[in-house]
């Protein structure tokens, strides 16, 4: 290791420092206030540590990780995301019973375990990432002691986390008995062998491998815990395990096609077009019957990684790569701004001293009049999900045709188009809901930190979808210089 | 600059109606009045412009008045292109003239939120002028989507009985043609890309296109549908009725008024010109599909008994024909589908209004219940009755022009079709005096102590009334207007030999 490296690795040791501050300022002072603003500070530095690694990027610090463009823009779009739901937990945990101090903990260790996910070229990284983002977050979904529900979504999460990452240290091994690395650059430069039985090794492997990300990335028909979870988790941890650990995996995910060439193999294309397909279908229908706004938000955010993999899929098409990454990583952080936008609304009515967050369809009725501004916000946050003008989530979308089309794949964009239709309406369902006549006049309380969330993540909504320009830019940068 | 100012002006007169609400209650109204009337300023010095050759493409006839262009994500060669000829200039005077009439004519309608019952009214009008002047066709499709929301909103907010169901359906119809609209583009401007190898959504260089027969044929699949569900064109103007009868009086007025004949515009502007040979193709279908709309628009507005769904469904019938007109595409065709599309404009807006007052006097729209109200209301009656027979196709008004040249244009092109569509004039003379007799003639069914017009609504009405009878005697300044237009097109669709009926 040279200092280039550590210099390379400072935001993840700036952020590894910042946890050890906390847990000693915990161990000597329980006060939630000093904790959380410790944290934000500690996340603050992280992200002025960015700077000074863009001069010198990209870097490969040992054979484990790399600190490029991409590792780069994820670890700021987790710090920021980690930032805004570290502010939503302290207005929820704030003036309750119960504990919160090491929920910034968690959340840290789980940040932590996103930015390595994203930087890492190497099994063991992957791994290691993976495993810390995962831990963390068993213990962040059941943290509240109200009850039952968050227990049994971790015990759901737990289960089936685990066999989602036994099955993908299986693929994983399955490529070393056939390749005899576990470094994914070096797996690429082996990946299209002579011998029949290596290409097995890879085949089989590649589809455990792809199997245990489609459990984390919930894709049908490995979706199943995702409801029960978002329901369970209390809303600022559901915010996470919906935008940090999917978009942490899914940059994975691109890392290790991009470094293995994996886009060569027609039969791992044709079974992302499954997932794909059946994530599309079933994750809007079944949302369209949901009553409960974290249950059809965890529907929908089903549907949307289908709707990421049609442009991922595109990049398997010759000469679609550029554009095809380009495309996923805009509609990603268009989901990412987005779903964090919409759990922070459900965060901001529900209050971690209650026994349910406030998350019935019902409890949205007349909020347009109650609390005009938070409704606004919701409604243009659902607009970007359901990918209608002047929000990010159109842009995203527009991307993903653009990169469908291209890549000529018309089934895909029949189902896309097919499922933001129904999309549509169990989105315009929760808008209709809130413009009804009030049932409730009791006053809402928007806290003074979690509403400075919700304005920026709906101008950020906003700005990406009306002036996308700058960013866009960057992107094309970005995806020229992967590929 | 001129034009974006004309949208900047609706879009930011919306946001200080909406906040003006917080200050009083009273000055939304005033505030998107006062904005309309600011955009309707802007317009005579529109007519006074000359078409200009410089700025004009090669590829188009010499009809543009103003054509600019501001790079918005070049990347992908998407600017805020925008321009104005004599059609879009025609189509957006009537939506700011129709604006201002939904203003006025929900003056003390609305009390719940008129801050944001004024938002609404000014976005829809914003994304609508839009659509009239957007010539890149990924701004098109936003403008086409921006006016969408506002509408919804308004059925769902301020709609009656059924409009959460109504609301809904609009939006669903409305929102998955456009994603069919928007995969239609992004597959015309990749083949356009994989053909000249340059990434641009203008409008101007997607005409020069050289697609595949194929390609054409199944990317103006997706045009038509959009525009056709938009329109309404048979069958898929199951929308309309729910949503027209469901939203408020001005929502009505400007649905009827102006979100229709967007759909129209598309198929003028769009549709034909960028696909003539795939055009030509479904020619025959489209016209077939205008007279199933003539007439069984007719049949259907004649069972109604509800006042608003009998118009709502005259909608249908009267768009019928300028589908026809259009798919006819012929010089007296394609005037009369111009002509059609401003007379059934002001006519349609104006029964809506009329609706709209009766249901506000009578709380129903319900003709069983109706009937002798000409005692009680005389004003009323006279006003209803003149647009009653503007919209049954009277000569000497708007409606009749407009009709008369469409027969006349399609007539050429395809005997049989025109025989049929003519039909429509005998069904809607059938059922719009039976909306007469039902409402206002007959015996009063109840003594009834409610107000007749007063002088805002009479003002309105005589207006609109003006405008209708100038239509019908004197029509040759539209056609001066949107001739040179007109030929443009033609030019454009010219090297399709089979084109019956061309110039």
């Amino acid at each position: 290791m040279t200092f280039l490296d550590f210099q390379a690795l400072s935001p993840l040791l700036a952020l590894t420092a910042t946890i050890l501050v906390v847990l000693m300022i915990i161990a000597y002072n329980r006060n939630h206030k000093v904790v959380c603003t410790t944290t934000v500070i500690g996340l603050f530095i992280t992200l002025a540590t960015i700077p000074c690694v863009i001069g010198i990027d990209p870097v490969q610090v040992t054979q484990l990780l790399v600190i490029d463009r991409f590792a780069l823009l994820l670890i700021t779009l987790i710090a920021l995301v980690t930032i805004a739901v570290s502010l939503l937990a302290y207005d929820y945990f704030d003036g309750n019973s119960g504990r919160p101090e090491e929920f910034y903990l968690l959340l840290m260790l789980s940040a932590l375990g996103g930015m390595v996910l994203v930087s890492s070229t190497h099994f063991a990284s992957f791994l290691l990432g993976l495993e810390l983002l995962s831990i963390s977050l068993y213990a962040l979904i059941s943290y509240p002691i109200k009850g039952l529900i968050p227990l049994e979504a971790a015990v759901k999460y737990l289960i089936l986390s685990g066999v989602a990452s036994a099955t993908l240290l299986m693929g994983a091994a399955l490529l070393y008995a056939g390749l005899g690395t576990l470094s994914f650059e070096q797996l690429g430069s082996g990946f299209y062998p002579e011998q029949a039985t290596v290409q097995a090794y890879i085949v089989i492997g590649s589809a455990l491998l792809l199997t245990g990300l489609a459990f984390k990335l919930s894709l049908v028909p490995f979706h199943m815990w995702t409801p029960d979870v978002y329901e369970g988790a209390p809303a600022p941890v559901t915010a996470f395990v919906a935008t940090v650990s999917k978009g942490a995996i899914f940059a994975l995910m691109v890392r290790f096609f991009v470094l293995t060439g994996a886009f060569e193999y027609q039969s791992i294309l044709v079974g992302l077009s499954v997932f794909a397909i059946g994530s599309m279908l079933a994750g809007n229908l079944l949302a369209l019957m949901q009553n409960n706004v974290k249950r059809m938000l965890a529907y929908s955010s089903i549907a949307h990684i289908g709707y990421l993999l049609v442009a991922f899929i595109s990049g398997g098409i010759t000469g679609g790569m550029a554009l095809a990454l380009e495309a996923s990583i805009f509609f990603l952080v268009a989901y990412i701004v987005t779903t964090l936008g919409a759990f922070g609304i459900v965060t901001i009515l529900s209050n971690s001293d209650e026994s349910r967050d406030c998350d019935a369809l019902e409890n949205y009725t007349g909020l347009f009049w109650r609390r005009p501004a938070l409704a606004g916000a919701f409604s243009i946050i659902l607009f970007s999900l359901a990918g209608i003008p002047l929000t990010a989530g159109f842009i995203g979308k527009f991307y993903i045709i653009a990169a469908g089309v291209k890549g000529t794949l018309w089934l895909l964009i029949a189902t896309l188009v097919v499922g933001s239709g129904i999309g549509i309406y169990y989105y315009l369902r929760v808008i209709y809901t809130m413009t009804l006549k009030s049932t409730s006049t009791e006053p809402i309380r928007i806290p003074v930190a979690s509403g400075w969330v919700m304005l920026l993540v709906t101008a950020t909504i906003l700005t990406l979808g009306v002036y996308p320009t700058p960013f866009i830019d960057m992107l094309g940068d970005l995806a020229k210089s992967l590929t | 600059m001129i034009l974006i100012a004309l949208v900047s002006i609706l879009f930011i007169g919306g946001i200080i109606a909406w906040i003006a609400e917080g200050w009083n209650r009273d000055w939304p109204r005033w505030v998107s009045l006062i904005s309309i009337a600011v955009a309707a300023l802007l317009l005579p010095s529109l007519f006074l412009l000359e078409p200009h050759l410089s700025a004009t493409p090669a590829t188009t006839a010499n009809s543009w008045l103003i054509l600019h262009s501001i790079p918005w994500i070049p990347k992908f060669g998407i600017a805020v292109l925008v321009g104005l000829d004599g059609l879009s200039l025609l189509m957006v005077t009537l939506t700011i003239f129709l604006g201002l009439i939904a203003v006025v004519s929900s003056w003390s309608e609305i009390d719940h939120r008129p801050g944001f019952f004024q938002f609404n009214i000014m976005w829809t009008l914003a994304g609508v002028v839009g659509v009239f002047i957007a010539l890149d066709m990924f701004l098109f499709f936003f403008f086409w989507e921006v006016m969408l929301i506002p509408m919804y909103l308004l059925i769902a907010i301020w709609g009656h009985e059924n409009r959460g169901y109504a609301s809904m359906k609009f939006f669903l119809f409305t929102q998955i043609s456009g994603l069919l609209l928007l995969v239609s583009i992004l597959a015309l401007v990749f083949a356009n890309y994989g053909n000249t190898g340059e990434f641009t959504f203008s409008y101007f260089a997607l005409l020069d296109a050289n697609l595949s027969p194929d390609v054409a044929y199944w990317v103006m699949w997706g045009f038509f549908i959009a525009f056709v569900v938009k329109l309404p064109g048979f069958p898929f103007h199951t929308w309309l009725p729910d949503a027209h009868t469901q939203a408020p009086t001005a929502a009505s007025v400007l649905l009827a008024g102006i979100l229709l004949k967007t759909g129209a515009y598309g198929l003028i502007r769009f549709t034909v010109p960028l696909f003539p040979e795939a055009a030509v193709e479904i020619a025959p279908l489209a016209m077939l599909l205008g007279v199933a709309g003539v007439i069984y628009g007719a049949i259907l507005a004649f069972a109604q008994s509800d006042f608003k769904r009998l118009v709502a469904y005259s909608s249908v019938s009267h768009m019928g024909f300028v589908l026809i007109g259009i798919y006819a595409w012929n010089q007296l065709s394609l005037q009369g589908s111009v002509m059609q599309m401003i007379a059934h404009g002001l006519s349609t807006a104006a029964l809506f209004m009329i609706a709209g007052a009766l249901q506000q006097r009578l709380h129903t729209r319900d003709m069983t219940a109706m009937g002798g109200l000409w005692v009680s209301m005389p004003r009323m009656g006279g006003i209803t009755l003149f647009f009653i027979i503007a919209s049954l196709g009277m000569p000497g008004l708007g409606n009749f022009v407009g009709e008369f040249l469409i027969l006349m244009g399609t007539f050429k092109v395809n005997i049989p079709i025109t025989v049929f569509a003519a039909l429509g004039l005998i069904t809607a003379a059938v059922y719009a005096l039976y909306a007469m007799q039902q409402t206002f003639q007959g015996a009063p069914t109840q003594e009834l102590d409610v107000e007749d017009f007063g002088a805002r609504e009479i003002s309105v009405m005589v207006l609109m009334m003006v405008g209708l009878v100038f239509l019908g005697l004197y029509p040759q300044p539209v056609f001066d207007i949107v001739d040179p237009v007109l030929a443009g097109l033609y030019q454009l669709t010219q090297s399709t030999p089979s084109w019956l009926g061309s110039l």
